[in-house]
């Protein structure tokens, strides 16, 4: 028999925000344990939590790239564990009124593109880490605290591939947004993935099996690429599988039991009574709005679309947004956008990086890009002396025609003149002339670069060729 | 002639301003009535006398400086339920879990009674966590009632209404989340406010039932109640549960002239166990206020009979989280095991009493799985029923009316062994919470033997704090209730 997989996947995503969710301390990675801590983010008697805008908007703002409803009424509510990371020992989170719900993400997959519809993206909060000691366990709370936000996809996904550049889609437009930096490093992103297995055709799910915690996503695909062997030979040696949860152990390269339903947690989840409601206005909202930026997959199929780039063209402007800006403004000043994305890919990042040199301090402006293609496109010069223009245009900010009119860098194409460079030419270099008459085609290249030579390089090399067959036919 | 530490608050306060006493003086009044006294009432957990009597000198400075007039608390000593952190000072709750921490912030209310020039001073007992109406459930000692040893002083705010009933101090903060300062206040004599919900701070109180918790003054007098409402008031953006509603001066409202305000008599509040001294005292001083120009009418709060069940699910449920911090890993009561689960059990198995592991156990099960809808939603719906019996109460009045109590105080040990009958004793003022207005209790008279004193509680309307106090000080200074002191050697 044949089975197929169904993936479900829920991401945690540190916001990038000044401060943590509920109190004023720096939301920042790596510093000495238990020094971003205060009365409120490490629970003590009295304290009160109050909620950070900023993450509201985040948590917003992804709702709005993830095409998601924006809930008019949130609220957040309390989730009850013991834990030592959990200052509260209960987790403020969305419940049952999230501040977004009801969107999808759309990925290129297998040469096509997916879509995977998310179920809600709602705001909680992180907990400490606990540290083990040879005789001793620690908590840093540092990170207790920092605003998170859960992004919960439908179980939509169908093999482990899919989860991975699901996974990898989602970063993208996270960072993209300005949501979080989502450096897997410092833990920026974890995720827990629920897949069950079942006969093809059959449209009940399986028995849901929870693998939580990975801190990578390539941890997540090694996971479901064991895990997902391991349930379909279960089953198809007619055992059953029933509810659980797992953790992935990356060493092992297997799964491994946590607890069965039976031990699942009750989290007795209530409205928190310490936060008002969050309702949000028409300004409120639209005030995100304006922090819509355009997502990765769109921006690569415009600019395959509007300028008729080459998909790694377009995938360049997709990593480098101000590198693309940059190239789009030039493209809608000419005829030839491919030409113009040459010279901002090859030439211009190039030297960019050489000079270590920012965007925002380059000295001329993407007019002179359009002007330096057309003067090649016209012929005024060749695409080598381009490349001097360039360097100097780079350093001075100068428009390119004026670097040519100034050092006499213009293509010489009067045919009175070049007709005198090419009869100097043929008088210098018998040889050459004689295997051409002989029929050697390519001895008419060495007289070319005499021209050229004699010219400085400015000559239209075309028209040398032009002038240089119809004396030699003579 | 009434000493120094029988004063109220304005009268200490004239003297001070007028240097007829220094603040070392007024402090030293309470310390030297606290060693007199607070062997036998116990009000008082613990007390820095040392810092009490810095903070006093600080302020003499500041008299001298003639920093007097703008404020309105320099150097008038207060008193401080073990719930409220103190920078630097003991924070228990009355609880063995807290053994040995201090708090490392000042709540709101304290920083504004500091900064009104305040002595604060004293831890004072409560039932642990606030959960109780008698002191019982302190873990170090009962508290007793100052007009009657062998009597409970009230809960669970018992430390703070002794205090001020036995002049330990010249007035006290508590907190109130089902009657905690209402009732205590009553079965102590003396005057305590619980304001609408919202309308002071709550950050730096040790929550119980957080939608419910509100801080408020016991004082000798009504005025000393609005004076010390008018510092504690206000929004803070640390408590995102307080409102932005203008703070005005609560002492302008006490002008004697209550002529046409209407005020209702809820029908539903004549129960059984009234006890018929309390009723009569209530009657009596319901036609005292009629005769100084209120309107009495009858009024119907039908979702009455509801109210102690719906708060002993949603109190308790509300508790089940917020005491979930108490675990031994970051600060208190520790006892070690070898792996976290055991450790909690054996910390929280130790560190907390029998009355509130009970309401934790409570708690815990109204929100499970399965029970959530049965209980804790349904006890949601009703808290609306009867916050909505109460705004359409208060579209026809001005005030309500009703005893504080069913009954004056009881003897130590009287109901700590049926916990329903202790639950009982707050029926008249768990409404006020779940309705979330706000409630006063001052004294209508005395039991005739033994002496003991009868609480009258008004209801204003949310934010109507005005319209109670006003109400509450016409009626006083037609009385001689607030001039009367327990005997107490």
């Amino acid at each position: 028999m044949e089975y197929e997989v169904v993936i479900g996947i829920e991401t945690h995503v540190q916001l990038k925000t000044q401060s943590k969710m509920w109190c004023g301390c720096a939301n920042a990675f790596g510093a000495e344990p238990n020094t971003q801590v205060c009365p409120v983010c490490l629970g003590l008697p009295g304290v009160l939590p109050v909620a950070n805008e900023e993450a509201l908007r985040l948590t917003t703002l992804t709702g709005l790239l993830l095409n998601c409803t924006i809930a008019r009424y949130a609220k957040f509510d309390r989730k009850n564990y013991f834990y030592p990371d959990a200052p509260k020992n209960y987790q403020i989170t969305q419940y049952d009124k999230p501040s977004t719900f009801k969107g999808f993400l759309d990925f290129e997959f297998q040469g096509g593109i997916a879509r995977v519809n998310i179920t809600r993206a709602h705001l909680e909060e992180d907990v400490g880490k606990n540290f083990h000691f040879d005789r001793s366990s620690g908590v840093d709370f540092n990170r207790a605290g920092v605003p998170l936000l859960e992004i919960v996809s439908e179980p939509e996904i169908t093999s482990a591939d899919m989860a991975h550049e699901y996974l990898n889609a989602l970063k993208e437009v996270l960072t993209y947004g300005g949501i979080s930096d989502c450096d897997m490093e410092k833990g920026m992103v974890r995720c827990d993935v629920n897949v069950s297995v079942r006969p093809k055709g059959q449209t009940a799910l399986g028995a849901k099996i929870e693998i939580k915690n990975m801190n990578s996503f390539s941890g997540a695909r090694r996971a479901l690429e064991y895990e997902i062997p391991r349930q379909i030979e279960v089953v198809s040696k007619g055992g059953k599988l029933s509810q659980e949860t797992r953790r992935w152990n990356d060493e092992a390269g297997i799964t491994e039991t946590m607890r069965s339903k039976e031990q699942a947690h009750d989290y007795r989840y209530f409205p928190e009574p310490d936060l008002m409601p969050f309702a949000p206005d028409d300004d409120w909202i639209a005030s995100v709005q304006r922090r819509v930026v355009e997502l990765p997959l769109a921006r690569k199929q415009r600019f395959m679309r509007d300028f008729d780039l080459p998909a790694a063209d377009a995938q360049a402007f997709v990593w480098d947004v101000p590198l693309g800006n940059y190239f789009e403004r030039a493209a809608q000043q000419t005829k030839s956008p491919k030409t113009v994305a040459n010279w901002v890919i090859n030439n211009l990042r190039a030297r960019l990086t050489e000079t270590q040199t920012t965007l925002e301090n380059l000295k001329f402006p993407p007019e002179s890009l359009v002007d330096l293609t057309g003067l090649i496109e016209s012929g005024k010069i060749s695409t080598k002396i381009a490349q001097d223009v360039f360097i100097e245009m780079f350093n001075s900010g100068e428009p390119p025609s004026a670097i040519v009119e100034k050092s006499g860098l213009s293509q010489v194409s009067d045919v009175d003149a070049l007709g005198k460079f090419c009869d100097e030419a043929i008088a210098s270099n018998p040889k050459s002339v004689g295997d051409y008459r002989a029929g050697k085609v390519a001895a008419l290249n060495a007289l070319k670069g005499q021209v050229m030579k004699l010219t400085k390089g400015k000559a239209n090399p075309n028209l040398v060729g032009e002038i240089l067959e119809n004396k030699l036919k003579n | 002639m009434s000493t120094l530490n029988q004063l109220t608050i304005s009268a200490l306060s004239t003297r001070l301003n007028h240097r007829e006493v220094s603040a070392r003086e007024a402090m030293t009044s309470c310390l030297d009535r606290i060693h007199q006294v607070d062997g036998d009432v116990h009000a008082f957990l613990s007390i820095d006398e040392a810092d009490a009597l810095a903070q006093a000198d600080a302020a003499d400075h500041a008299i001298a400086n003639g920093e007097g007039p703008q404020r309105p608390l320099l150097g008038v000593p207060i008193a401080i339920k073990d719930v409220l952190a103190v920078r630097n000072q003991p924070l228990g709750c009355a609880s063995k879990i807290l053994a040995g921490y201090r708090s490392p912030f000042d709540a709101t209310v304290i920083e504004k009674i500091k900064a009104a020039g305040a002595i604060v001073f004293g831890r004072l007992n409560m039932d642990e966590f606030a959960m109780g109406s008698s002191t019982e459930n302190s873990a170090f000692v009962t508290t007793r009632n100052p007009w009657d040893l062998s009597r409970i002083p009230g809960g669970s705010s018992g430390g703070s209404a002794a205090a001020v009933a036995a002049d330990e101090c010249f007035a006290s903060l508590g907190s109130d989340t089902g009657g905690s300062i209402r009732q205590p206040a009553a079965l102590c004599g003396c005057v305590g406010l619980k304001p609408t919900y919202g309308r002071v701070s709550r950050y730096g109180l040790v929550a119980f039932a957080s939608s419910l918790d509100q801080i408020g003054p016991f004082t000798k007098d009504v005025h000393d109640s609005a004076l010390l409402l008018n510092i504690l008031s206000g929004l803070d953006p640390r408590d995102s549960t307080s409102v932005p509603e203008p703070v005005p001066d609560y002492t302008k409202a006490l002008d004697g002239n209550i002529k046409g305000l209407k005020i209702g008599l809820p029908k539903e509040y004549m129960i059984g166990g009234l006890d018929p001294e309390v009723k009569s005292a209530v009657r009596t001083a319901v036609d005292q206020l009629q005769k100084l120009g209120a309107e009495v009418v009858e009024i119907s709060l039908p979702h009455t009979d509801y109210a102690a069940a719906t708060y002993y699910i949603i109190a308790p449920a509300e508790a089940s989280a917020n005491l979930a911090r108490f675990d031994g890993i970051r600060y208190g009561t520790r006892v070690d095991a070898s792996d976290p689960l055991e450790l909690y059990s054996r910390t929280r198995g130790a560190g907390f009493g029998p009355e509130v592991k009970r309401r934790i156990i409570l708690g815990t099960y109204v929100l499970s799985s399965g029970y959530y809808d049965a209980f804790y939603l349904r006890a949601q719906k009703v808290r609306t029923l009867i916050r909505e019996d109460f705004l359409k109460a208060f579209k026809t009045v001005d005030a309500i009316v009703t005893p504080t109590t069913p009954t004056a105080a009881f003897k130590v040990g009287e109901k700590s062994d049926d916990p329903l009958q202790m639950y009982l004793s707050d029926i008249f003022t768990i409404s006020c919470n779940l309705a979330g207005i706000c409630g006063l209790s001052l004294p209508c008279g005395f039991t005739k033997d033994p002496q003991l004193p009868i609480g009258l509680q008004l209801l204003g309307k949310p934010f109507g704090e005005e319209t109670i106090l006003k109400l509450a000080h016409a009626y006083e200074q037609a009385n001689p209730w607030h001039h009367q002191k327990p005997l107490l050697r």
